[in-house]
């Protein structure tokens, strides 16, 4: 469900970064999703889908790179790779004593766009709503 | 043609630079702002108001309540005299800070000492939304079970403290408290756990000892 608040975030970044570089239309968007955000990748899709039409980012290909958290053994000293639900204790030595890093975040790290029309006035942009 | 744009942003700085205005408004204010975060039924409203009610009488609170639709919570607040805003999200599963941002101009801040703010009921979206509160608490309750953690990691990575509600039903329950424990230890090691029960009132003093002792830290920390 927050997916719907997050994706107006994601499209509001991707159209002001478009915007700024004077772009005609953006084909693709690259997001880093941490795996303990708890966001859906479908979900995400579903809801840029509907929310870009009209927009420069209308029709965009999403590119999500899932980001595992990384969980560290204090007693083995090994790191594995950690999606929800956490397992209770190391999956290398069977210690309890684990520590989680990292897996939080959510970037727009870049946005792939064709360049503006050097003629405006031309053939039209695609309305921002 | 096409272009590669860098953009590395946050997606979630617009809410952010909103959040850190909030918390710039807070300390202004010099009170503390709780964002108390749990799954719905955990004992939000119940924990508010057992807390107003072993407060010492020189602190004084206000509320912002988050709902999706209802009054009924903020109701129970207004009855004791609290200065209480509601939110009413409209279907949304959380508060942002832009929310929080229009509720501030209906509480007389400069007289508050605490301001909780009860988010939606909801162990992941709130998560992600940081108000500009100084604490972040998970309200977590045993009929919830003790896998809490273990499932919704991002939540409880972000906590400050937990309160562990309706502890006086752990008798008659199948809650491992130290599987509850471990779980918040992977997760965020040393933080704080409150076992309390609203309903007897067990474990209330401790906790309003400890948020009392944060409010005073951070009114240390700013010179007052
Ligand atoms: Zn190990």
């Amino acid at each position: 469900m927050h997916e719907l608040a997050i994706t107006q975030a994601l499209l509001s970044i991707v159209l002001e970064a478009a915007e700024a570089a004077g772009a005609r239309q953006v084909t693709a968007v690259e997001l880093t999703v941490g795996a303990l955000t708890g966001y859906v990748d479908d979900s995400i899709r579903f809801y840029f889908e509907r929310l870009s039409e009209g927009t420069l980012a209308e029709g965009a290909l999403l590119r999500i790179r899932r980001e595992p958290g990384e969980g560290r053994c204090q007693t083995c000293g090994g790191a594995f790779p950690v999606e929800p639900p956490l397992l209770p204790a190391c999956p290398l030595c069977g210690s309890p004593d684990i520590r989680i890093a990292g897996g939080n975040r959510c970037i727009v790290e870049r946005i792939e766009v064709e360049d503006g029309d050097p003629h405006p006035g031309g053939e039209g942009h695609p309305q921002r709503q | 043609m096409a272009t590669h744009i860098p953009v590395v942003k946050a997606i979630l700085s617009a809410n952010d630079a909103v959040a850190a205005e909030n918390r710039a408004a807070f300390d202004a204010a010099g009170l503390l702002a709780v964002n108390l975060m749990s799954s719905p039924g955990a004992g939000k409203t119940s924990l508010i108001l057992a807390t107003l009610e072993r407060l010492p009488p020189s602190l004084r609170a206000g509320v912002i309540e988050g709902d999706i639709a209802s009054t009924l919570d903020a109701e129970r607040i207004a009855a004791r005299n609290v200065p209480v805003v509601q939110i009413n999200t409209g279907g949304a599963c959380h508060l942002d800070a832009p929310m929080i941002r229009s509720a501030l101009s209906h509480l007389p801040l400069p007289d508050l000492d605490l301001l909780f703010i009860e988010n939606v009921g909801n162990l992941v979206c709130p998560a992600e939304f940081d108000l500009g509160a100084h604490l972040r608490i998970v309200v977590a309750s045993v009929p919830e079970g003790h896998d809490k953690p273990y499932k919704y990691p991002g939540m409880f990575q972000k906590a400050d403290a937990v309160v562990l509600n309706k502890a006086d039903l752990m008798p008659y329950i199948d809650f491992d408290l130290s599987a509850f424990q471990n779980g918040l230890s992977i997760l965020r090691p040393g933080i704080p756990l409150f076992l309390l029960s609203c309903r007897t009132g067990q474990g209330v003093d401790e906790w309003v000892g400890w948020l009392t002792a944060q409010l005073e830290a951070r009114r240390g920390d700013h010179g007052r």
